[in-house]
């Protein structure tokens, strides 16, 4: 037996009374302050828009190098995945893993996640498996550190300007533009609205 | 807090905790699915006290090896060089860039070390029963659990001064042994952090709040 008209707080477990809300406003528990509910009827295509915007993102960010280095003579540059190949070669799988699926595989699953529900709810039908790959994005969305990335980025530039000439190149700033899409596209899907959205058309 | 709070619990409610369906339930049982989303349901995280101390535990031993041991290795004409984590914030620092040193040590110092304490803070108060403040504990639960991925940086560094700086005998950096433990420590804290559940702060709060409440009803009849 299901209870649409209540809602469970889940950080304090306290009980509460769904109401109708306003565009914009959101739930906020009396007891915890945890948000339950963010009421955005246009939140669903803007998740979609930026989420589209980060595939495109995502592609390029990873078929280009991030920064190149000379310095008296000598060159390299490195993309995202020619990094975790050096990490291979380096006898460092471990580390090769966690920097592969927090920087490459967690957000690639949270980006065609998103898309998959959403463009088809957006064009009027239901994608089978959506509640799988619901299952994928809500597990994989803590593992994705684009934006953690990013700053170690910026530390990594500076260490090595101090031995070389730094050139950042093509994927490093398409890097910092999927950051903010990735950013929005998850700040904006909140699961409840899909969920309704989704029964509307069941 | 004195007004009557009625819980998910109380009310044989339990909230699915990735889409929020509601549904009715007598007791935790183990194969509990959203009908919904299919995630699995449980009025409190399963064995949630012991798993976050075991892997609470784990974090405590490997951090010590994650500072100690080198996460990175320059090797130049002139010999190689070890750099622990506190070396190279230390290093960035003095070449200058004390913003970037300051985000670095918070980053990997201060956040998974203030990220244990509180944890262990949290585990002790819930298994005291304490009944202080439990909304603060929320907070500090929720700071805990949105900070730990920041720790990562120092291995991101680490791994991509790996991919660009190999000149052979000339100059080379590699990845040292302390990244591994460093990155074992950051992935076990988020897992122990996401076993822990912060609805058992409130349990607490509630049965002190109802063994206070019933003299009160006597004295009323
Ligand atoms: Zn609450
Ligand atoms: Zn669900």
């Amino acid at each position: 037996m299901v209870f649409n008209s209540l809602l469970v707080c889940e950080e304090c477990d306290m009980l509460l009374r769904e109401k109708p809300l306003d565009p914009g406003s959101m739930v906020i528990c009396p007891r915890c302050g945890h948000v339950l509910h963010r009421y955005q009827p246009e939140g669903l295509q803007r998740s979609l828009v930026f989420s589209l915007t980060a595939a495109v993102l995502f592609v390029i960010s990873n078929a280009f190098p991030i920064v190149g280095l000379t310095s008296q003579g000598l060159e390299s540059s490195t993309s995202l995945l020619g990094m975790v190949d050096s990490l291979f070669h380096d006898d460092m799988p471990l580390v090769a893993i966690l920097v592969f699926a927090t920087t490459f595989l967690m957000p690639a699953l949270v980006i065609g996640a998103l898309i998959y529900m959403l463009l088809p709810l957006r064009l009027g039908f239901l994608a089978p498996n959506v509640a799988a790959i619901f299952r994928i994005m809500h597990l994989s969305k803590p593992w994705a550190m684009i934006e953690v990335f990013m700053l170690g980025l910026i530390i990594t530039i500076s260490k090595l300007n101090a031995l070389a000439t730094v050139l950042p190149e093509i994927a490093l700033w398409s890097f910092v533009c999927l950051m903010f899409a990735l950013t929005a596209a998850a700040a904006n899907f909140d699961p409840r609205t899909f969920w309704d959205q989704v029964e509307k058309l069941q | 807090m004195t007004d009557h709070v009625l819980t998910g619990t109380a009310a044989h409610v339990v909230g699915c905790d990735g889409c929020g369906l509601a549904h009715h339930a007598l007791s935790d049982q183990h194969d509990m699915c959203c009908l919904r989303c299919g995630l699995p349901l449980h009025f409190r995280k399963p064995d949630s006290l012991n798993r976050t101390w075991a892997l609470l535990i784990a974090s405590y031993v490997l951090i010590i090896p994650a500072n100690l041991l080198p996460v990175m290795k320059s090797s130049t004409l002139a010999g190689t060089e070890d750099d622990t984590i506190m070396g190279g914030v230390i290093y960035l620092w003095e070449s200058g860039s004390e913003v970037l040193g300051a985000i670095l040590f918070i980053a990997s110092i201060v956040i998974p070390l203030s990220k244990l304490f509180a944890l262990t803070y949290l585990l002790i108060s819930v298994r005291r029963r304490s009944t202080w403040q439990p909304k603060t504990r929320t907070q500090i639960y929720r700071v805990l659990e949105a900070v730990g991925r920041w720790s990562m940086i120092d291995v991101y560094v680490a791994s991509m001064l790996t991919a660009l700086v190999q000149f052979g005998n000339l100059m080379s950096i590699n990845v040292g042994a302390g990244a591994i433990a460093f990155g074992a420590v950051v992935v076990l804290t988020m897992i122990a952090a996401e076993c822990f559940d912060p609805r058992l702060i409130w349990d607490a709060a509630n049965q002190t709040q109802a063994t206070t409440d019933s003299p009160k009803e006597n004295h009323a009849v």
